[in-house]
């Protein structure tokens, strides 16, 4: 199962790259989705995660073909 | 209602107007237009900022702005709305944010343009990233509570 996962503003700068395809073997949450993705970093406090464009949690599930994003708190307006 | 992202300067002023003049039906039935613009400031933090660049969230920015102002629409009588924000190369005393509510009365247009104003800094996929005149940069690291009084 193949799933689309993107960095945003300044985790993209530390995790190092914008975006990732990754393969899994069945569904499992963000969390651990971060920690395949990117094991040798703790997600920074106050990271957000979407999932299809939508406000997700940790806890949430990731399925195949879902696109999840991790990014910083939000600073525009 | 509408929103829109976009990386062209964009004139508020000449937005709104055009936006009102093509929504004809509205025309006699609105009593109140309440308007915020966000601009780019020079300095931020103790620091003189030289300019700016926002980055975005293509596809969720959008949803994300179009649920705000649906959410609005959901507590308040608006006849319309629209929200205009600027992503990209920012220079000091450039608008960023448009945000236009048109309703029968004052009190729901000034109540709905606040709330969509305070729901898009606390929610909306947008970062800064600074440049600062002393030559480095950094990325704000969060948003400030609008209804906190200015130092």
């Amino acid at each position: 199962m193949s799933i689309k996962v993107r960095y945003f503003a300044s985790l993209k700068e530390r995790v190092g790259r914008s975006e990732e395809n990754v393969t899994i073997a069945e569904p499992l949450t963000a969390k651990a989705l971060w920690r395949l993705c990117v094991p040798e970093l703790s997600p920074p406090e106050q990271t957000l995660v979407a999932i299809n464009l939508d406000y997700a949690d940790w806890n949430s599930l990731v399925r195949e073909g879902d696109e999840v994003a991790f990014f910083p708190p939000v600073t525009g307006g | 209602m509408r929103v829109k992202v976009t990386a062209e300067p964009f004139d508020p002023w000449f937005e709104a107007r055009a936006y009102q003049d093509a929504a004809g039906p509205m025309a006699g039935k609105f009593g109140a237009l309440s308007l915020f613009v966000g601009t780019m400031r020079d300095f931020n933090a103790g620091d003189q900022v030289a300019g700016m660049v926002l980055e975005h969230y293509p596809g969720m920015t959008e949803r994300a702005l179009e649920n705000i102002v649906q959410e609005a629409a959901a507590r308040w009588p608006l006849l319309d709305a629209l929200v205009v924000h600027r992503v990209g190369e920012i220079r000091p005393g450039d608008p960023i944010v448009l945000a236009a509510v048109w309703t029968s009365h004052r009190g729901d247009a000034f109540d709905a343009c606040r709330q969509i104003m305070e729901a898009l800094k606390s929610k909306a996929p947008f970062w800064k990233k600074e440049r600062l005149q002393a030559t480095d940069e950094r990325w704000v690291a969060e948003n400030t509570d609008g209804y906190l009084k200015s130092e």
